[in-house]
């Protein structure tokens, strides 16, 4: 098995100084739908500025680096063991090269571990075995202010009129984007999971903001309820950094899940418009990035 | 754009209206949750005496803040290891954790300007018109561009809290922000939150 350590902190790099293609495209169209002049429009050039200038020093674009989540698929042979350990010492070396903040705080003693590894869970690492040659390690940096204002709603909600349907899931996810204002780095993305437990349900609304700007949902209905809450959320008039504008959201991830009868989530994972994101892919000696 | 030298003086921050941007250029000292607990608790409430470096710490950062700036910061640095610090990336965090302590802590050190991201709550919004004071609002994750704005590290405190907890001070060059709490009671997050409101109440009951 080959030792993967450089190349995901090089993964590393790239995700935290490079913001995806999607992503800035989706900035650049905001910003154009801002009034000349406006806070709004000037909050998207000053935040398009700094993606070019991260992109071009090799600088984080966000000091909060976030929690580093890894999603790796493996094809058999792999040693997820060892996996971990190069990933933990890809992110210690990443983190020395200041391209991660040290972000590990201890719950208890509030001591930071300086080198952005803390316990089992952090960084977070999910491992899937699948058919085929390739490896793919998936990184997303969610930072702790748009962490902050994700929700979860338990259905029926009489405050909200919500009840177990897609009118119901609506109306929590606009409460959501209402209760975030600009504190989660508006505009933002939304990671919607429906259905689940309350742990598979945030992690579905997580990993669900893996998929691309201009992605369909290949559910129809769905597709259609991530269209008009991205189109609702923005008549709310939140506008980038909460200053009031056109655009409160850039878009709206959607999943459904299965639930036990008695439990109805709709989960909300908010996402800051620094949606760090990127993807390594191994075949044989060949390592290719996105 | 109004270009702002600090400390800032009475006047000066009774100028400010909401909407307006800034520039700010001087010397100003970061401090997060660790940071406002800290200061409420040792020497604001007292209800934790005093201990390992505190007391030096207080007497270095009093002069620092009054009349100035404190910003909801946790930088990215480089130079850790060799102590020849320089910031990275720094944006703002987001400030309405520390609702519950920055107006005492305003009071406390006559501090004039709040810089975070996301606004702040009433009790706030009750000290700048106090102090006179303002909350400025900095870009949420523009942390390259204004890390370019700082010009020197010139020390740090608490380094113990760790990175993003500590308190550097620092020196900044036309650093940008825009005001949206002022010291005359006018808060652009609570209208922006009272619009969006009615707008939400419409789009349940539709």
């Amino acid at each position: 098995m080959r030792d993967l350590t450089e190349p995901l902190v090089e993964l590393i790099r790239r995700t935290s100084t490079d913001l995806p293609p999607d992503v800035e495209q989706a900035l650049t169209a905001a910003r154009e739908r801002e009034a000349a002049g406006s806070a709004a429009r000037g909050a998207l050039e000053a935040i398009l500025q700094n993606v070019e200038l991260s992109r071009r020093n090799s600088t984080p674009i966000c000091q909060d680096t976030g929690t580093p989540i890894f999603y790796v698929h493996y094809p058999a042979g792999w040693s997820t063991r060892r996996l971990r350990e190069q990933i933990r010492d890809a992110v210690a070396q990443a983190t020395q090269r200041a391209y991660l903040r040290p972000n590990a705080v201890d719950a208890l003693t509030e001591k930071n571990s300086g080198n952005n590894l803390g316990d089992e869970a952090f960084p977070t690492i999910h491992f899937e075995e699948v058919e085929g040659e390739e490896l793919i390690v998936d990184l997303m940096l969610k930072g702790g202010g748009c962490e902050n204002v994700g929700a979860q709603y338990s259905l029926p909600n009489s405050a909200l009129g919500a009840g177990r349907d897609l009118a119901g899931v609506r109306k929590a996810v606009l409460d959501a984007v209402h209760k975030a204002q600009g504190q989660g780095c508006a505009p933002g993305i939304l990671g919607v999971a429906i259905g689940g437990d309350r742990g598979s349900s945030y992690y579905a609304s997580k990993e669900v903001l893996l998929r691309q700007m201009e992605e369909s949902n290949p559910d129809s209905q769905l597709a259609a309820l991530e269209t008009r809450l991205t189109e609702e959320a923005n008549r709310l008039g939140i506008g980038p950094m909460g200053f009031g504008g056109q655009t409160t959201v850039l878009g709206v991830k959607m999943t459904g899940m299965h639930r036990l009868p008695a439990s109805f989530f709709v989960t909300v994972s908010y996402m800051c418009w620094a949606h760090r994101r990127r993807r390594m892919l191994v075949r044989g000696d060949e390592v290719v990035y996105d | 754009m109004r270009n702002l030298i600090l400390p800032l003086s009475d006047e000066a921050i009774r100028e400010l209206k909401v909407g307006d941007p800034v520039a700010l250029s001087g010397v100003m000292v970061t401090g997060r949750d660790a940071v406002h607990k800290w200061l409420i608790e040792t020497f604001i409430k007292k209800t934790r005496a005093p201990q390992g470096d505190d007391l030096a710490v207080y007497e270095a950062i009093q002069p620092l803040l009054t009349g100035s700036a404190i910003y909801h910061c946790g930088p990215v640095v480089s130079g850790l290891d060799t102590k020849d610090y320089r910031f990275v990336a720094a944006g703002p965090t987001t400030s309405t954790r520390e609702e519950p302590y920055q107006g005492d802590v305003m009071r406390h050190f006559n501090i004039k300007a709040v810089i975070g991201k996301g606004g702040m709550g009433p009790k706030t919004l009750a000290a700048c018109r106090e102090a006179p004071g303002v909350y400025l609002h900095a870009i949420g994750g523009a942390a390259s561009l204004i890390a370019q704005t700082v010009e020197r590290v010139l020390g740090v405190y608490k380094l113990d809290f760790g990175v993003p907890e500590a308190m550097w001070v620092i020196e900044v060059r036309n650093f940008p922000a825009v005001v949206t709490m002022d010291a005359h009671g006018y808060s652009l997050h609570a209208e922006v939150e009272s619009r969006s409101k009615a707008e939400l109440d419409r789009l349940l009951t539709a």
